[in-house]
C-alpha cells in the first residue's frame, strides 16, 4: 500500500484526481479501523495532515470556517463557545484520544449516520467546503451532503475542505443515547439551534435514519406556533415540548439493529427533542447561551 | 516472622507489595505475547467458517499455495496426530472435517512471510459449503429428544445434573406464597484486551517450543501434542505475557495451529488474532435460561425451590459439565432450603462455543436466585435484606447438594454490614458526567430516579466434584553476592491476578529473605494447574509455602550440623536463623556456605466427591466464598439510562495477603458483573454473531463503574494455607443482581433479562 504525502492543498487535490484508489486519511479514527478489520484494503493511503492548513479556523465574512483537519479537542477549546451544539457532539466522540485525532472533517467524509457531528451541523445551516482538481469549489448545505449510509455528495475527484457555521445565534444543545455513559456510538441523537433572528428553530437528527436529516415538520410546526415577537419573549405554551418531542420522533425512520430498537429510538428521540428545547427555551429566558 | 512485622517491610505476605508488571503495562512496554518475535519467523492467519451450520463439500488451496510467500496452507488432512482435543471431551476438531458447527470454526491454515499475505492468501481457499440451518434453540436441545443432533449421533445433552432434596409435594402444601420467575442470562465475553497469539519455534529434537498467552500450560501441553502425534515431552511451553483471560485462555485457541505450521514450514510462526478474530477464536459465557419457583412462609422462609436451568454450551463441549456442575450445586444460592428440587442442563447447539468465564456457573444462577430473593421479600412484605438474612447459610448448614460448610460462613453478618454503609449523597445535576447519560448530555435530573438494591452470591473455589488438583512448586535458596535469593518456579499462569507478586511475598516471608526472583512460567516444572476457580493462591500458594517450609527445614537442619546443637522451633528471619528464644544464631549466608538448597513440593487440597447422578448429593466443592453487594443507581426512567452511583461489596477472604491485589480483585469483579447487568452481550441471530467488535460489545468504562466502597473480612478457613479464600470470582457474581435489583427498585420494571436495555426500562 502506498503512503501519498501531499505537502499542500492544491498538491493533494492532484494527487486525488490521479489516484482514485487513494482514500484520504485525516485521523485516521476511521480509517485505521477499517483497514484493521479489513473491511477495505485501499491501494494507496493520501495523508492530509501535511496540509497544515487543513487543521485551522479562521473567521471569514462573519462566519467561521473550520478547517476539515481541526482535531475535536481543539474545536471544543477554541470555537467551543462560537458553536457550542457541535462542541457538545465533539466532547462526546470516543475518547480522549480519539478526540485528539478525530476531526470534523472525518465525521463528513466517513458519514457514518451515527457521526455525532452531522446533527449539530444540520441544525445550524453549515455548509459543507469541497474542492477538486478540475471541478474548483463546490459548498454544500449540510442538508444535500448525505445522500446514503455512508454515501455523501463528495465527488471522486474531491476533498472537504472546511465546513462554515455562523456562530451560535441562540442556545444550541446536543444530547446523544447510547448504552454507555462515555465512548459510545450513538443509538440516536438529536441537536437544535434556535435562530431567534429569523423566528425559527433549527434540528438535526442522528442514527435513526439512513442518512442524519433534519425533522422538518418538527421544525415547521415550530415556527407556526412561535411566529410574532412576543412568543419569543415568553415561556413555552404548555404541550408545546412535548408535541415537538412527538414529530421528532416521527420524522426519524430508524430500524432495529444491535444497538436498540426502531420504537426506542423513536421515544428516545422524542424525549431529548422535548428536553433540548426546554433547555434552549430555558437558556434564552435566562440569556444565558446566546441570544 | 508475623504478619504484622511483614507489613511494615513492605513486601512480605500481608503487606501491599507491588507488581512488578504494573508501571509496564501502564506506560506501554509490558512484552504481551503478540509482541512476541524472531527473526526468520512467518506469520500463521486462520480460515474460518462464515456459516453456523454447513457440511464441507470441499476445500481447494491450489490458488493460496500460489501466492507468492506463502509457505503453507493446512486442512484437516495435514493434521498429523489426533485431529479432535478438548478440556473435558475431544469433541472440538482441529480444523474442520467435513462440516462446520459454529460461525469462526477454523477450517484451513496459512503460514506466509508477511501477515497481509497469508491474509490475502486465505482468502483464495475454496471452501465449498453446503449450508444447513443451524440448531439454535438449546431449550429444545436439552428437552426435546427429536430435536436434530449437532453432533452425529450423541445426545444434545452435554451433562443433565439434577438436585434432589426432601419432599416437593410436602412442601407445596406447606409453602404459604410462591413466587416464580423465567430469567434469561445474554452470552458475556470475557473481553480480555490482549487477544489470542504465541510463537512457536520448531526445535532440533523435532518438536517444538511454544510461546503463549494461556490459562494452564500443561493441560495444553497434553492437549496439544497427541494432535501433533509428538511425546507429551517434546512440546514445551513458556508463558508469553498474558493480557487478561477471565477464562478464555482455558481452551486452546491458536496453540495446536502455531505448531502444526512451525512443524510444516521448519520456521518459527507467529499467530496473532486481531479484535474481531478473537470473538471467535475463545469460547464465551453461557448464555442461560433460568425457571424458578420459590416457596416459603409467610415470614419469608424458604420452603423449596423449584429449578431448571438450561446452559447453551453451543458447538464444542469445552467445560460445559464443569459449568452444570457448579450451576446445580450453586443453584439455590447461600440459602438453606429444605426442599430442593433443580435440574440443570448444559447443551450442544450450533451458537458459539461456551465454556469458561469469571464465576462459571454460578453467575448465572445468582441472577435468577436473588431476582426470585426479592420476590420473595416483596411477597412477604419484608425487607430484601431481612429475607436474606433470615434464609442465610452459616458455619454448619447444609447446602442442596448435602454437603455442610465447615468454614467460616458468616453471611448475616455480611449483609447487616452491607446495610449498614452509609447512604451515598444525592446526586447534583452541576455536572452531567454524574448523571446518567454522562457525557451525552441526555438529561440535567429530568426523569432520574434512584435506587437501592442487594444482593449476594456463593462461589466454589478451587476444582471440584474429585478432581485431583494438585499445584507443583519448586523454590531453591543460594547466596548470591553475598546475599541469601530465593528463586520460585512454578508452571502457574500469571493472568493479570497477581500471583507473581504473591509466590515472592511468600517465598520473602517464609524464607526471611528479601531477595526473591520468580521464574518464568513453563512445563520445565511440574503442573500448577489453571489459572480459574479462584484456586491459585490457595493451590500455588500453598505449593510454594510447602516448598518454602521444606527448604526452611533443610537450612535449618544445615544450621544445626554447623553449630552442633539441635534448634526446635527455629526460624528463618532478615537473612538470619533464628532461634526459637527469638536469639540469631547463624546468617543464611554462613549456614548455606556457598551450596543451595532446593526443594520441590507436590499441593493438594482435600478429596473432594463427584455429585451423585441422580440426587445430586455430593461433598463436591473445597471451599466456599461469600461477597455481598449494594449497589445505588440513578435511572433516568424515560430514556432507560442507569448510572451506578456507587457499589459497596462485604467479602470475607479468609486472610488478606495482599490488600492492594485483593482490592484490585473485588473492583474488577464487580465491573465485569456490572457489564453484564447492564451492556455486555455478544448478540446472536441464528448462530451468527451480529457485534464482534468494541464498538458494539461494550465493556463500563471509567464513567459507568463508581467508586467503590468495600469491607474486608479476614474468618480463617481452617482447611486452607493461611486461612484464606480464593477471591476473584465472588465479586462478580453479587454484583449482577444487586444493580438489576436497584434499577427495578428505581423503575418498578421487572427486568428478567441480564444485560437489561435501555427499552427494556423504558418502553418495555
Ligand atoms: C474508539 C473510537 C470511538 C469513536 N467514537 C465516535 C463517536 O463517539 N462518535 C463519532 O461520531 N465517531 C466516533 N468514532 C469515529 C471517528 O473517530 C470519527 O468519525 C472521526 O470524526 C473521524 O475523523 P478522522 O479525522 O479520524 O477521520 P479519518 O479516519 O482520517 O477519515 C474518515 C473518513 O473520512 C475521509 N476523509 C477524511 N478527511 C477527508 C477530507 N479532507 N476530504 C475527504 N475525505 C476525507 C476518509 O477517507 C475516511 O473515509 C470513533 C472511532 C473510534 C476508533
Amino acid at each position: 500500500m502506498e503512503f501519498l504525502r501531499p505537502l499542500s492543498w492544491e498538491e493533494a487535490l492532484a494527487l486525488r484526481a490521479g489516484r482514485p484508489d487513494a482514500v484520504p486519511i485525516q485521523g485516521g479514527t476511521d480509517v485505521m479501523v477499517e483497514i484493521n478489520f479489513e473491511v477495505r484494503r485501499p491501494g494507496a493511503l493520501l495523508d492530509l495532515n501535511p496540509v497544515r492548513e487543513l487543521a485551522e479556523w479562521e473567521m471569514a465574512e462573519g462566519r467561521l470556517r473550520i478547517g476539515a483537519g481541526l482535531p475535536y479537542t481543539r474545536l471544543i477549546e477554541e470555537v467551543g463557545d462560537r458553536v457550542p451544539g457541535l462542541a457538545q457532539a465533539a466532547r462526546t466522540v470516543g475518547s480522549p484520544q480519539i478526540r485528539n485525532r478525530g476531526t470534523v472533517g472525518g465525521n463528513l467524509g466517513a458519514a457514518s449516520p451515527a457521526g455525532d457531528c452531522h446533527p449539530p451541523l444540520l441544525a445550524a445551516g453549515a455548509q459543507v467546503e469541497v474542492e477538486s482538481a478540475a471541478g474548483g469549489v463546490r459548498m454544500i448545505p449540510a442538508e444535500e451532503f448525505y445522500l446514503g449510509v455512508k454515501r455523501t455528495a463528495l465527488r471522486d475527484d474531491e476533498l472537504i475542505r472546511a465546513v462554515w457555521l455562523r456562530p451560535a445565534e441562540g442556545p444550541q444543545h446536543f444530547s446523544k443515547v447510547g448504552t454507555r455513559n462515555a465512548m459510545v456510538i450513538a443509538v440516536c441523537s438529536f441537536a437544535i439551534a434556535l435562530h431567534p433572528a429569523e423566528r425559527r428553530v433549527g434540528t438535526g437528527i442522528g442514527s435513526a435514519a439512513p442518512t442524519p436529516l433534519r425533522a422538518a415538520e418538527a421544525e415547521e410546526f415550530l415556527a407556526g406556533e412561535l411566529a410574532g415577537e412576543p412568543a419569543w419573549g415568553r415561556s413555552l405554551p404548555d404541550g408545546l415540548a412535548e408535541r415537538f418531542g412527538e414529530l421528532v420522533g416521527r420524522a426519524a425512520a430508524p430500524i432495529d439493529d444491535v444497538r436498540g430498537t426502531a420504537a426506542y429510538r423513536r421515544h428516545a428521540l422524542a424525549v431529548m427533542a422535548r428536553r433540548t428545547l426546554t433547555w434552549a427555551w430555558q437558556d434564552r429566558l435566562a440569556g444565558t447561551g446566546r441570544s | 516472622m508475623t504478619v504484622e512485622a511483614a507489613r511494615r517491610g513492605g513486601e512480605a505476605l500481608g503487606d501491599s507489595a507491588l507488581r512488578p508488571d504494573g508501571v509496564l503495562k501502564v506506560t506501554g512496554e509490558f512484552a504481551y505475547s503478540s509482541d512476541l518475535w524472531a527473526d526468520d519467523m512467518v506469520w500463521g492467519v486462520t480460515l474460518r467458517s462464515p456459516h453456523p451450520r454447513a457440511r464441507i463439500t470441499g476445500i481447494d488451496v491450489s490458488e493460496a499455495l500460489a501466492v507468492p510467500g506463502v509457505h503453507a496452507v493446512l486442512t484437516h488432512e495435514d493434521v498429523p496426530g489426533e485431529k479432535f482435543y478438548g478440556l473435558e471431551h475431544h469433541d472440538q476438531p482441529v480444523l474442520a472435517i467435513d462440516q462446520v458447527r459454529y460461525q469462526g470454526e477454523p477450517v484451513a491454515l496459512v503460514a506466509a512471510d508477511h501477515p497481509e499475505t497469508a491474509r490475502r492468501a486465505r482468502d483464495r481457499i475454496r471452501v465449498g459449503y453446503e449450508v444447513l440451518e443451524p440448531l439454535t434453540d438449546a431449550r429444545r436441545a436439552a428437552l426435546d429428544p427429536s430435536y436434530p443432533k449437532v453432533h452425529g449421533d450423541r445426545s444434545n445433552v452435554v451433562r443433565h445434573q439434577p438436585i434432589r432434596v426432601g419432599d416437593m409435594a410436602h412442601a407445596r402444601r406447606v409453602a404459604e406464597v410462591v413466587v416464580r420467575g423465567e430469567y434469561e442470562v445474554g452470552m458475556q465475553d470475557q473481553a480480555f484486551l490482549g487477544p489470542e497469539s504465541g510463537l512457536a519455534v520448531p526445535a532440533e529434537d523435532g518438536g517444538v517450543d511454544l510461546f503463549v498467552a494461556t490459562q494452564w500450560l500443561h493441560v495444553d501441553q497434553e492437549q496439544i501434542a497427541p494432535c501433533l502425534g509428538l511425546p507429551t515431552g517434546r512440546v514445551r511451553l513458556t508463558l508469553a505475557g498474558v493480557g487478561g483471560a477471565f477464562g478464555a485462555r482455558e481452551d486452546l485457541s491458536m496453540q495446536i495451529h502455531a505448531c502444526l505450521l512451525a512443524l510444516r514450514t521448519g520456521r518459527p510462526v507467529k499467530i496473532v488474532y486481531g479484535r474481531e478474530e478473537s470473538f471467535f477464536g475463545h469460547v464465551h459465557r453461557h448464555p442461560a435460561r433460568l425457571r424458578y419457583e420459590h416457596g416459603a412462609t409467610r415470614d419469608g422462609r424458604l420452603v423449596y425451590v423449584d429449578a431448571e436451568i438450561v446452559l447453551d454450551g453451543g458447538a464444542y463441549a469445552s467445560s460445559t459439565s464443569a459449568v452444570v456442575g457448579n450451576a446445580a450445586s450453586l443453584g439455590v444460592g447461600p440459602y438453606e432450603v429444605p426442599n430442593v428440587r433443580l435440574d440443570a442442563y448444559g447443551v450442544y447447539t450450533n451458537n458459539p462455543p461456551c465454556g469458561a468465564m469469571r464465576g462459571f456457573g454460578a453467575v448465572q444462577a445468582c441472577f435468577a436466585y436473588e431476582s426470585q430473593m426479592d420476590k420473595v421479600a416483596e411477597a412477604c412484605g419484608l425487607d430484601p435484606v431481612e429475607v436474606r438474612i433470615r434464609n442465610a447459610v452459616a458455619e454448619g448448614s447444609r447446602l442442596a447438594t448435602g454437603q455442610v460448610i465447615d468454614m467460616p460462613a458468616p453471611l448475616a453478618a455480611m449483609l447487616e454490614d452491607a446495610r449498614a454503609f452509609p447512604a451515598p449523597p444525592p446526586t447534583g445535576t452541576a455536572d452531567v458526567r454524574d448523571l446518567p447519560g454522562g457525557v451525552s448530555n441526555t438529561t440535567h435530573g429530568e426523569g432520574v430516579r434512584r435506587g437501592v438494591g442487594y444482593a449476594v452470591g456463593i462461589k466454589n473455589i478451587c476444582y471440584s466434584e474429585g478432581f485431583d488438583d494438585h499445584s507443583t512448586a519448586r523454590v531453591r535458596l543460594e547466596t548470591v553476592g553475598g546475599e541469601p535469593a530465593a528463586l520460585v518456579h512454578t508452571a502457574a499462569a500469571e493472568v493479570g491476578q497477581g500471583l507473581v507478586t504473591l509466590q515472592a511475598q511468600i517465598a520473602r516471608t517464609e524464607l526471611g529473605v528479601r531477595q526473591v526472583t520468580v521464574a518464568p512460567a513453563d512445563t520445565g516444572v511440574g503442573s500448577a494447574g489453571s489459572s480459574s476457580a479462584s484456586r491459585q493462591s490457595y493451590m500455588t500458594g500453598g505449593a510454594v509455602r510447602a516448598a518454602c517450609e521444606a527448604v526452611r527445614e533443610r537450612v535449618i537442619e544445615l544450621a544445626e550440623e554447623r553449630l552442633g546443637r539441635s534448634l526446635p522451633g527455629a526460624s528463618l528471619h532478615d537473612g538470619r536463623v533464628v532461634a526459637a528464644d527469638g536469639l540469631a544464631v547463624a546468617s543464611l549466608a554462613e549456614v548455606l556456605a556457598g551450596r543451595a538448597v532446593e526443594e520441590t513440593r507436590e499441593f493438594r487440597h482435600r478429596r473432594t466427591t463427584a455429585l451423585d447422578p441422580l440426587t445430586g448429593q455430593g461433598d463436591s466443592h473445597v471451599q466456599f466464598a461469600f461477597c455481598v453487594h449494594r449497589a445505588v443507581v440513578d435511572v433516568d426512567v424515560e430514556l432507560g439510562l442507569v448510572k451506578v452511583v456507587e457499589l459497596a461489596a462485604v467479602q470475607d477472604v479468609g486472610r488478606i495477603l495482599n490488600p492492594l491485589a485483593l482490592e484490585g480483585q473485588i473492583h474488577g469483579g464487580s465491573a465485569q458483573g456490572l457489564g453484564l447487568a447492564l451492556m455486555e452481550e455478544i448478540q446472536v441471530r441464528d448462530g451468527v454473531v451480529r457485534n464482534p467488535s468494541f464498538t458494539d460489545y461494550l465493556i463500563p468504562t471509567i464513567l459507568d463503574m463508581p467508586p467503590m466502597r468495600t469491607r474486608i473480612l479476614e474468618n480463617a478457613d481452617p482447611h486452607a494455607p493461611y486461612g484464606l479464600r480464593g477471591a476473584g470470582e465472588p465479586p462478580t457474581l453479587s454484583s449482577t443482581p444487586a444493580i438489576v435489583a436497584a434499577v427495578r427498585d428505581a423503575t418498578g420494571r421487572p427486568l428478567t433479562r441480564i444485560p437489561v436495555r435501555p427499552e427494556h426500562i423504558s418502553c418495555g
